[in-house]
């Protein structure tokens, strides 16, 4: 659970916010002693989910900055609701967040 | 832990969920990351990785919000809204980047949305949305970001 998530009514539509961890290293950069490259690291899929149906899912490339922030907006929930998110990595490593929507 | 609750976690934790087998709303696989898109090295070879080689209509229906001085290319803030209907899909691109497709969100036929994130720039560079809505796609480049440390290693 290390996906910290909130999520707020606006105008009938669910606000979501939400904050990951995450090097995301893009494969680009190098070790400053050894000079060897270090590898690519970075999340690649976020999904939003309610009640098992998919309302968004964010396909990330390593341009994404260190630490994602993500936001948007979806239809659907109600306040009261629980959404989740999901998020897996490019070496298949996974986290989630959930958020009852305010 | 209640074992439903468990059971639900669980199932948000594969990625997968219970979404596969409700079959109420576009079903994904984890196998449906667009690899060949983010390999791309312009915005057009992103854009037919993506969504084919579709003809692409000027709009002015997305909005960009980003700064107009990135100090920092490693972390710029931005943010898209797109006042169409039905969106299928939104990819972002910084054309300047080494591979210029950052992120793409898959949406299920939303209209009037905003996403927004934050994003590693190399160099100045403006801004392209390309978003899919309707069968159609569109496109839109925002104003110049000036970016004085670039933010894509080396």
């Amino acid at each position: 659970m290390a996906i910290k998530c909130k999520a707020k009514m606006k105008d009938g539509m669910v606000e979501v916010k939400a904050l990951m961890k995450h090097a995301m290293e893009t494969g680009l950069r190098k070790d400053s002693k050894t000079g060897e490259p270090i590898p690519a690291h970075h999340i690649t899929e976020i999904t939003c989910t309610h009640n098992g149906n998919e309302l968004l899912r964010c396909n990330m490339g390593p341009a994404i900055s260190k630490n994602p922030y993500l936001s948007f907006t979806v239809s659907g929930p109600k306040a009261g609701d629980t959404i989740q998110l999901s998020s897996i990595d490019n070496m298949g490593e996974t986290d989630s967040g959930e958020a009852v929507i305010k | 832990m209640k074992r439903r609750e468990f059971n639900r976690k669980l199932a948000t934790i594969t990625g997968l969920g219970v979404g596969v087998t409700s079959g109420l709303l576009p079903v994904s696989t984890l196998a449906s990351w667009p690899t060949a898109a983010f390999d791309t090295e312009t915005v057009n070879d992103a854009k037919n990785a993506l969504f084919g080689e579709s003809e692409m209509i000027e709009t002015d229906a997305i909005t960009f919000k980003a700064p107009d001085i990135a100090e920092n290319g490693r972390v710029v803030p931005v943010s898209i809204n797109v006042g169409l209907n039905n969106i299928q899909e939104i990819a972002l691109m910084v054309p300047e980047n080494p591979a210029p497709l950052v992120t793409t969100f898959v949406m299920s036929d939303q209209s009037n949305v905003s996403v927004g994130t934050r994003i590693k720039m190399g160099k100045t560079s403006p801004l392209v949305a390309v978003v899919k809505a309707d069968g159609k796609v569109y496109t839109a480049s925002s104003k110049e970001i000036k970016v004085t440390i670039g933010g894509c290693g080396g």
